[in-house]
């Protein structure tokens, strides 16, 4: 019988000599299912190392030394996974940027590669034919960078790889980066999260452990590598296992959620990994008649992760999807962030969450998590929060007051972990480092209490929207709108406000503007609306513009964010009620 | 129909009924409607006007403007 290869107890040194374990143990599994528009295409271990060694001499033969940075700007599929093993194969550090889409402009977002690339000290870019000679122009006099790789070039060389001699050179020890995860944020101020081999080994090990992982899984996942969740979740973690990974692009999913639950169906799929938006739109965008015959049985966790979780979302998920055998006990949580490899907290596999009601006033006012008993009292307002878990094993955490001293169960404050698969430290940022670690704990930034031993998440870092499962700092937005014509400077304000029906936050901005001419309005409003979706690809569901002084100040002179976006919901958002069709 | 399409438009995406939206006013590079959205605008269109679009035609090439939308539709009436 198979067991796993990496466990509490036994794990190797680094994700190399890992691949050399699978090359030899597990070299005609299946380590990766592609689900592409003309088919699925599978790859075995063998064939996906061969890959990544292919991709190992061109980056040697550009120079690429252990510790050396690369970037990979690349579309979902074979290349982005076999560059970034190609890269490890070498001690390089591989690092995944977003791929350009539809909304984003081109030039701020080729800027964006340029600012990392010259900030970080790239040393290699590879590159899909699309953007490859505009990237190469866009990069050229960078002076830490040899080349931009185009993947045709890798593929077409046809050079021999030396597998075994790559997977025998022992480039990196335990302690040395083995990747970069770039925490979301403005393209300019992204921070490169450095994670040790030993870091991810043992976070594999300890997350296995917290989800029962057995070889008998299979993980399907339309996820984005360049977050934490579909880097690790949906690609490290299945693949040092030896388990099957089924991979399908985020933007294809998009335009056609049901290739997930099919792909689940079609490879007896056990795990799932899921922001909170994605239950609702799984649950409201597919029809009926595209899932006919649909079983999803074989799910044994659906676990909602990187976004505040809501127990609506689970609920009209389940709805939708017991009728195709979707279990309520499938139904997970967890509470993940790049700094700590991935998970900090999971919930218990086999049952859903706890719930935990408690008094809304308190909650808000005293900063305590005050338990309600309905029965008793009825008419008291309440909050209803789903647990994220508890802590995975070789991790802890703490909730403490603005003092960083630590508070008792149902106190709501800053949640800090310390653990064995923390970064290493920002790259290159020893400023942003020491910020945020202290006395070997990590301070997220994000709020929240424990009770039970179970963790609840309140609020998270400093105003931080989350849409669709992607990170938004307000200031951001409101950087750009400073120079729009007819706006005052400075006065426009962005913020999050809850969608219930899609299960995520939707962007509001508020700005004040000089004109009552509504010609001039609307191309304000145009003119916002076009900033924000070409710079940093979300899209501003409200954009509502107030006479000047409408916005609240703090003491200081700025904006008030929270305060305004109280005035927004009670002036503008609840008089006027939606209106459904 | 076109009356009808602006007004969903308006009211259910960018949640401003009296948002003068012209028919050639890109939506998705405009930044007035998300790739999330365009699939529930697809649901939209079925329901109301009959006409079908597969999930894979739900891109900014193909439904960027009123316009393109519409002459999408009629295509398929």
């Amino acid at each position: 019988m198979l067991t796993l290869p990496i466990t509490l107890n036994r794990r190797p040194a680094t994700l190399i000599e890992q691949a050399r374990w699978l090359c030899r143990e597990r070299a005609a599994a299946t380590a990766v299912v592609l689900v592409e528009h003309e088919g699925d295409r599978r790859l075995s271990y063998g064939a996906f190392f061969e890959g990544a060694a292919r991709f190992a001499g061109a980056l040697e033969a550009c120079g690429v030394q252990p510790g050396d940075l690369v970037v990979l700007v690349l579309q979902h599929g074979e290349a982005v996974l076999s560059g970034f093993w190609g890269a490890l194969l070498l001690g390089a550090v591989p690092s995944i940027f977003p791929f350009l889409s539809d909304k984003l402009d081109r030039e701020r977002y080729f800027d964006s590669v340029r600012q990392l690339v010259a900030h970080s000290g790239v040393r290699v870019v590879i590159a899909g034919p699309e953007l490859h000679a505009p990237l190469r122009d866009r990069l050229a006099g960078i002076p830490s960078l040899a080349a931009v790789l185009n993947i045709e070039d890798v593929v077409q060389a046809q050079r021999p790889a030396p597998l075994e001699e790559y997977l025998n050179r022992h480039p990196a020890d335990a302690g040395a980066t083995a990747f970069l995860q770039h925490s979301s944020g403005s393209t300019g101020l992204q921070k490169g999260v450095m994670l040790s081999h030993r870091a991810v080994l043992n976070h594999i090990a300890g997350y296995s452990a917290a989800i029962n992982l057995t070889p008998d899984d299979v993980v399907v996942s339309w996820l984005p590598l360049y977050h934490d969740m579909g880097l690790i979740a949906g690609f490290i973690m299945p693949i040092l296992q030896g388990i099957p990974l089924v991979l399908m692009s985020p933007f294809h999913w998009v335009r056609d959620p049901k290739i997930l639950l099919w792909a689940i169906h079609h490879h007896r799929g056990t795990l799932c990994w899921l922001p909170n938006f994605a239950y609702n739109f799984l649950a409201t965008r597919v029809r009926p008649a595209a899932i006919h015959g649909l079983d999803l049985s074989s799910l044994r966790a659906v676990i909602n992760c990187s976004e505040p979780v809501y127990a609506e979302s689970h609920r009209i998920f389940l709805e939708q999807y017991a009728y195709y055998g979707l279990r309520e006990s499938a139904l997970a949580t967890c509470y993940a962030m790049a700094e700590n490899t991935f998970a900090v907290t999971q919930s218990a596999l086999e049952m859903p969450p706890p719930l935990d009601v408690v008094d809304r006033r308190a909650l808000m006012e005293d900063r305590r998590a005050v338990p309600v008993d309905n029965g008793l009292k009825p008419l008291a307002p309440t909050v209803t929060l789903v647990s994220c878990g508890v802590p995975i094993p070789n991790c802890e955490i703490k909730i403490v007051d603005e003092q960083r001293r630590p508070l008792p169960e149902r106190f709501i404050g800053e949640i800090a972990l310390r653990s064995s698969s923390m970064l290493s430290g920002y790259y290159r940022r020893p400023d942003a480092t020491a910020e945020v670690m202290a006395g070997g704990w990590y301070f997220t930034g994000d709020m929240g209490y424990l009770a039970g031993g179970e963790l609840y998440i309140t609020g998270r870092k400093k105003d931080l929207i989350i849409v669709g499962g992607k990170n938004v700092y307000p200031q951001d937005i409101e950087n750009l709108l400073n120079d729009i014509p007819g706006l005052h400077p400075g006065r426009a304000v962005a913020f999050g406000v809850f969608n219930e029906s899609l299960g995520t936050e939707d962007i509001a901005i508020v700005a004040e503007a000089d004109t009552d001419d509504p010609e001039a309005r609307a191309d304000i409003m145009r003119e916002i609306r076009a900033r924000v979706a070409q710079n940093t690809d979300v899209t501003a569901r409200y954009v509502h513009l107030v006479e000047p002084k409408w916005l609240i100040k703090t003491s200081s002179g700025k904006v008030a964010r929270r305060a305004n976006r109280e005035r927004f919901i009670e002036t503008v958002l609840n008089r006027v009620p939606e209106q459904r069709g | 129909m076109r009356d009808q399409l602006r007004d969903y438009i308006k009211t259910h995406m960018i949640k401003d009924p009296t948002y003068p939206l012209k028919d050639d006013e890109p939506l998705i590079t405009g930044g007035l409607v998300d790739s999330f959205s365009l699939v529930e605008l697809a649901v939209f269109i079925e329901d109301t006007f009959g006409a079908r679009f597969d999930d894979p035609e739900l891109t900014a090439e193909n439904m960027d403007t009123v316009n393109q939308i519409l002459s999408n539709i009629e295509a398929k009436q």
